[in-house]
């Protein structure tokens, strides 16, 4: 059955292989390090706005704009772009690896700011209650924000994982491979329709079980 | 009760600038409450209470004006000592401000999390805590499963956690039903009874310092316009909102209104007045109206009685008609005051407050 609606991607079935493995390889360290980056971002902007708990209107304003500056170059140019500096990094500006530092600077402001969104949520009033028993603002971060936050964390994870894998759609662009490769310059290019929807299925079966993971896990810690 | 100053607040202005906008939300406060004391606070919304008590723990640091507490100057300490010193003032909300993602045990065990406790003697003294507060059967529920009162246990026995002598309550009771609010105001009595925890409460209802205060400060606009002990200022309030505020307390403002509404009947003239008569002491009505008989030939007609008792001191209020020549209305009025009864003339056409 396989055969008759998939005739060229039955015959593909390594490629499709390598393919996932290079997408699930580049989402995941792509998520580990802009995940950290957009997250020590996010807790900056939170804590340096006005009225934050360390507030500082030069930190907050640099990070605001540098987020802003990332936020607005559209993903295929920030490939082109950013070339030299993955070459610093790497060692190379081709490839699944290299793809990585342009897929970080794509979605780590994107990231910076759903933590910056989700942090906000964290009800003033209970930040006010953790200084008055002498919490400082360490503590105020990973014992309230972090934790009170973190239900929307999760849930702002997921949204950022699933435009991630987006983004690594077009990694095919500078030989970064995966699944968003196979379908256009496989699929697409060949007119082998069929590999171009195998792909997307597979994209799909990753969209939904991350999304299915996180809304349980964020429902499971939500306990307002 | 010591008379020794545990909290003294000296000169404080408080200035926001917002947007080119300056706004003073507290003027030259100065504010001494004595370990032991349950202090007061009243004033309307936006009058700058919240501001002011914010300052004693420094979440608000002052324009000017000095700050000790516990002997300590808060203002030149540093973050550090701060921090230590904030454990010992705690502060209770009126949003509660408890952390959704915890239990209650968790919440309460959360300022203990910086102390030298082990953590099965932190585990003891949340139990403690949740005992003293009458929650214990709820140390695993999470906040979102408690009423507005019991939350507002769990958010005393937070503040509580690390045996502060100060406890700040900012309309602690505004989010909650009276018959919760007295339940929380007789926690906070026995509180201060029990462990000798002064505090400082913050409300805009006059009822709940009339049952629990001793002394009471009444702010506007920035200001402390009127002070003093409980029992002194619900007998002689001197300035026009204090006064306002009792009124309210002791619901003699409805009975006024029904009063007011029917003038009409009463007949007032100048040979007929009517005044709100206050006084300390619950026996001396009978006698009074008697003797104001005997001595002026004036008729006295009480509309309205109410008797409070305050800091186990009844303080008395009568609104009456008094009938007779207007001179000999005058000399019973002198002679109400000369008794040390507050006497103040109603006027049916002014508003109610
Ligand atoms: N952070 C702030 N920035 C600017 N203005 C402020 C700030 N905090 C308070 N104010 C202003 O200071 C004044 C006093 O506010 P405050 O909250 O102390 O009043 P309040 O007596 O506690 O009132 P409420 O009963 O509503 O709580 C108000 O005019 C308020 O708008
Ligand atoms: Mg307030």
């Amino acid at each position: 059955m396989l055969a008759k609606y998939f005739p060229n991607a039955v015959t593909m079935k390594g490629d499709f292989i390598q393919a996932t493995w290079e997408t699930l390889y580049m989402t995941f360290f792509t998520a580990v390090v802009a995940g950290i980056i957009g997250m020590a971002i996010g807790i900056g902007l939170i804590v340096t706005q006005p009225g934050g708990i360390l507030e500082n209107r030069v930190v907050y304003n640099i990070l605001d704009k540098l987020v802003n500056l990332c936020r607005s170059i559209p993903f295929v140019i920030l490939l082109a772009v950013i070339a030299p500096l993955t070459r610093l990094i790497v060692g190379t500006a081709i490839g699944t690896t290299a793809a990585i530092v342009p897929l970080v600077i794509g979605s780590a402001p994107f990231y910076a700011r759903q933590i910056q969104n989700a942090l906000a949520e964290v009800d003033r009033g209970v930040i006010e209650a953790a200084e008055s028993v002498g919490s400082g603002p360490i503590a105020i971060i990973f014992r309230v924000y972090l934790r009170e936050g973190l239900p929307d964390i999760i849930r702002s994870s997921v949204l950022t994982l699933i435009s991630l894998i987006d983004l690594t759609a077009m990694a095919g662009a500078i030989g970064g491979g995966g699944l968003g490769n196979l379908a256009i310059n496989v699929g697409y290019s060949r007119f082998e329709s069929d590999v171009t929807v195998g792909a997307m299925l597979i994209i799909l079966v990753i969209v939904f079980a991350i999304q299915l993971i996180g809304d349980f896990w964020a429902r499971k810690v939500d306990h307002a | 009760m010591t008379n020794e100053a545990i909290i003294q607040l000296k000169d404080i202005d408080v200035t926001f600038h917002n947007k080119g906008q300056t706004v003073t939300a507290v003027k030259n406060v100065s504010l001494t409450v004595n370990r032991g004391d349950i202090y007061g606070v009243v004033g309307y919304s936006g009058a700058g209470k919240s501001t002011l008590v914010r300052v004693i723990n420094r979440l608000q640091r002052p324009t000017a004006g000095t700050v000790e507490v516990s002997g300590q100057n808060i203002l030149d300490l540093s973050s550090k000592e701060l921090r230590t010193a904030r454990t010992k003032i705690g502060m209770i909300f009126q949003h509660f401000n408890l952390m959704t993602s915890r239990t209650i045990a968790d919440n309460v065990d959360y300022p203990l999390k910086g102390s030298k406790l082990s953590r099965a003697e932190r585990k003891q003294k949340v139990a403690h805590l949740l005992d003293l507060v009458g929650l214990s059967e709820k140390a695993e529920d999470y906040p979102a499963q408690l009423s507005g009162g019991q939350k507002q246990r769990v958010a005393i026995a937070r503040a509580l956690a690390n045996d502060p002598e100060i406890l700040i309550s900012d309309e602690a009771t505004s989010a909650l039903d009276p018959k919760t609010t007295s339940s929380i105001l007789e926690l906070l009595k026995r509180l201060n009874k029990e462990l000798g925890l002064t505090v400082v409460l913050i409300t805009h209802e006059m009822e709940a310092v009339k049952e629990i205060c001793n002394k009471v400060a009444v702010m506007d606009a920035g200001e402390i316009i009127e002070r003093g002990d409980l029992v002194t200022i619900f007998s002689k309030p001197d300035k026009p909102l204090t006064q306002d505020f009792i009124n309210t307390a002791t619901q003699i403002n409805q009975a006024m209104e029904k009063i007011y509404k029917q003038a009409g009947t009463l007949g007032l003239d100048d040979h007929h007045i009517l005044v709100q008569l206050q006084y300390v002491g619950a026996t001396a009505d009978a006698p009074l109206i008697t003797e104001l008989y005997k001595r002026y030939s004036v008729v006295s007609n009480i509309l309205y009685g109410n008797v409070e008792i305050l800091q186990d001191t009844p303080l008395g209020n009568l609104i009456v008609v008094m009938a007779g020549e207007p001179d000999q209305l005058n000399e019973a009025w002198t002679y109400c005051e000369d008794a040390g009864i507050n006497v103040t003339q109603l006027d049916p056409n002014s508003e109610v407050a």
